[in-house]
């Protein structure tokens, strides 16, 4: 038999012993330089990051600025219409936090759901909203930082667009004049999962609850990293810099295991239109593409994600994919709402669980939530507002 | 010639096709999406549509590449609206971007009111109708059980406990029912001169007519309200076009 020597085996580095290395250029422009260099030429203003801000590595390397606070909350149809108390986490988080934001009512939607969906809209239109948003933040005296994982990468690629085609510009600075508006765009598009990533170490200073048992799988939103992918957060010491860091960094601060599994990368099966109305295909592809996946592989507590349509998608189709037997019946929430209960958040009065689809009791005993009387609280406050005597509930009550 | 040996659309003129193909192509985001096709399927695994449907992202950017018309003309009519809009297949070693193509084929085919962009968009125009008068895309009192039957017994309670429920969401701007977040009225106007400035309303014309009514109606309504007419808002995109 004949003899291989050993310096003739090939042997795949393995993970310890890879060093991560960024030696080439990026491939994608710094569309700060294109950015300033516009609002030197007086075509439009660019809002400035507050400081102090936390910087960020991006995938190619540039560093990303998120600010601490003044944050202008860009909130999202589905989180606030269907999803609320993922919106109220975040609130939350800044709440407890300590830090100064703004809730506003002068914000519309990105739309681009409606535009992914049915491109009944136009560049014009959806930049020109884009921008009413951003100049309204700029007016208010706050930081844009967006809920929505679509409404981020919308509104990057309509950066792209508002930097490359000078037509649309010229549009956009006709709308904005017509509604007595300046032309603003922000220096960084901030998501708030980015925000999230990096308070990460300040949420687990300030975490009340033993997470070391439990295990989270994660799915990235795909307009977060694959729609303008320069922009999203990534790390060298997680997942050798191959992944986007946001969410698993914070599960790993927060003492929890990150169960890795096969279909990591792939969509939710969100689809926009499908959703809504064609709802057999998101529900085959979320069931069997990822929820059996993610069961099968890891088998975890809850599964986390940070947009809108995912958690949607992930949760909402499990009900009936049971009906045909599928291995599925995982938890699934956003980042923020995790992140609000490990540092004490109540269930059900701030992350609203009880509008999830999927039972979320087995994963609350895990992490020591007792379930039953936080549901007899909210029960006593509903009670309250029945009867008349309070209007709603307060951020008191909440922060209490 | 398409590629397809049992090809449909054979009555519909070459020109007709054509001049929708150019129409594509004569957007400004076009050159910025395909730069040549290596056809290693990579954007078709990566592709959710693709496992569900007779659906490909890779045939997308090799008929677009070809300037094959009639094959286009197909796609435009029979494929483009099972895209997922993910852009998963932006994982092309060749940074193409098919979805992004896809997002253009659409508006032209809702431009030119084609009768399978109607049909596509059918039970969906009242979403249409929400996102254009309200600012918001979604509101709690779409979670109605006959609306969705398959996300199981919760979307009931939802609804049956929607008012109160919602007054037990802590954000102040959160205790809508029928929209998602409390949009002020100054923002609403503005938002509709966005839409009257941007030929938007013409688009929703084209598509359905009953929602175009009932939009163009909400959005006067507000308008004169607040001291404006209407016609005043012209399509700034003609004048450019011009």
């Amino acid at each position: 038999m004949q003899q291989t020597s050993a310096d003739k085996v090939f042997n795949p580095p393995t993970l310890s012993s890879r060093e991560f290395k960024r030696d080439n250029p990026p491939p994608t422009e710094d569309y700060r330089e294109k950015l300033f260099e516009l609002e030197k030429a007086g075509e439009l203003e660019v809002q400035r990051v507050p400081e102090p801000y936390v910087e960020l590595e991006t995938k190619y390397g540039r560093i990303k600025k998120i600010p601490y606070q003044m944050t202008w909350h860009h909130k999202s149809c589905g989180q606030c219409g269907h999803i609320p108390g993922y919106s109220t986490a975040i609130f939350w988080l800044n709440r407890k936090l300590g830090f100064d934001y703004h809730d506003p009512r002068d914000q519309t939607s990105c739309t681009a759901w409606n535009y992914y969906a049915s491109s009944t809209s136009n560049s014009a239109a959806q930049a020109g909203i884009a921008v009413r948003n951003f100049s309204q933040a700029k007016i208010d005296g706050y930081f844009p930082v967006i809920h929505c994982g679509t409404s981020y990468g919308h509104y990057k690629e309509t950066r792209e667009q508002l930097l490359h085609y000078p037509v649309l510009r010229r549009q956009v600075r006709k709308i904005m004049d017509r509604l007595k508006m300046p032309f603003v765009f922000p220096e960084e598009i901030v998501h708030y999962s980015e925000w999230v990533h990096a308070m990460r170490d300040r949420i687990a200073e300030m975490q009340v609850l033993d997470l070391s048992n439990v295990t989270v799988t994660v799915h990235p939103a795909c307009h977060y990293h694959k729609l303008v992918v320069e922009d999203a957060v990534y790390d060298r010491d997680l997942f050798d810099g191959q992944r986007t860091a946001v969410i698993s960094g914070l599960v790993e601060a927060l003492g929890a295991r990150v169960g890795d599994y096969s279909t990591w990368h792939d969509c939710c099966g969100f689809g926009f239109r499908h959703i809504l109305v064609s709802r057999d295909f998101s529900r085959s592809f979320a069931t069997t593409r990822k929820i059996e996946r993610m069961k099968e592989e890891v088998n975890p507590d809850v599964t986390l994600t940070h947009d809108t349509g995912c958690v949607t998608t992930l949760d909402k189709s499990q009900f009936a994919a049971q009906a045909h037997k599928r291995n599925v019946g995982i938890p699934v929430m956003s980042d923020a709402q995790f992140a609000a209960l490990a540092m004490g958040a109540h269930p059900y009065i701030v992350c609203q669980l009880h509008w999830h689809g999927v039972d979320m009791k087995p994963l609350l005993e895990k992490m020591g939530i007792d379930h039953k009387k936080a549901w007899a609280e909210f029960e006593v406050q509903a009670e309250r507002i029945k009867a008349g005597e309070i209007e709603y509930i307060s951020w008191e009550e909440a922060d209490a | 010639m398409s590629i397809y040996a049992d090809a449909k659309y054979s009555e519909v003129p070459v020109e007709t096709k054509q001049a929708l193909f150019d129409e594509v192509k004569a957007d400004m985001r076009y050159e910025h999406q395909l730069y040549g096709c290596y056809e290693c399927g990579i954007c078709v695994a990566a592709c959710p549509s693709a496992r569900f449907y007779d659906f490909s992202p890779r045939v997308f950017a090799q008929v677009m590449a070809r300037e094959d018309v009639d094959t286009f003309y197909e796609l435009l009519n029979d494929s483009v609206w099972d895209c997922s809009q993910c852009f998963s297949c932006t994982r092309c070693p060749r940074q193409n971007n098919p979805g992004a193509v896809i997002t253009i084929m659409r508006e032209v085919a809702v431009n030119h009111g084609l009768q399978s962009a109607k049909e596509a968009l059918k039970s969906y125009s009242r979403i249409i109708y929400k996102i254009m008068s309200t600012g918001t895309q979604v509101a709690p009192d779409m979670l109605q059980p006959d609306f969705f039957p398959d996300w199981g017994p919760d979307v009931k309670q939802v609804s049956e406990n929607l008012d109160v429920w919602r007054r037990c969401v802590p954000p102040e701007t959160m205790h809508t029912t029928e929209l998602a977040w409390d949009v002020s009225e100054k923002t609403r106007l503005e938002l509709y001169m966005i839409w009257k400035l941007t030929g938007n309303l013409e688009m929703i014309e084209k598509i359905d007519e009953g929602i175009f009514m009932i939009l163009e109606e909400v959005m006067e309504e507000l308008l004169e309200e607040n001291g404006y007419d209407i016609d005043d808002f012209e399509n700034l995109l003609e004048e450019d076009e011009e």
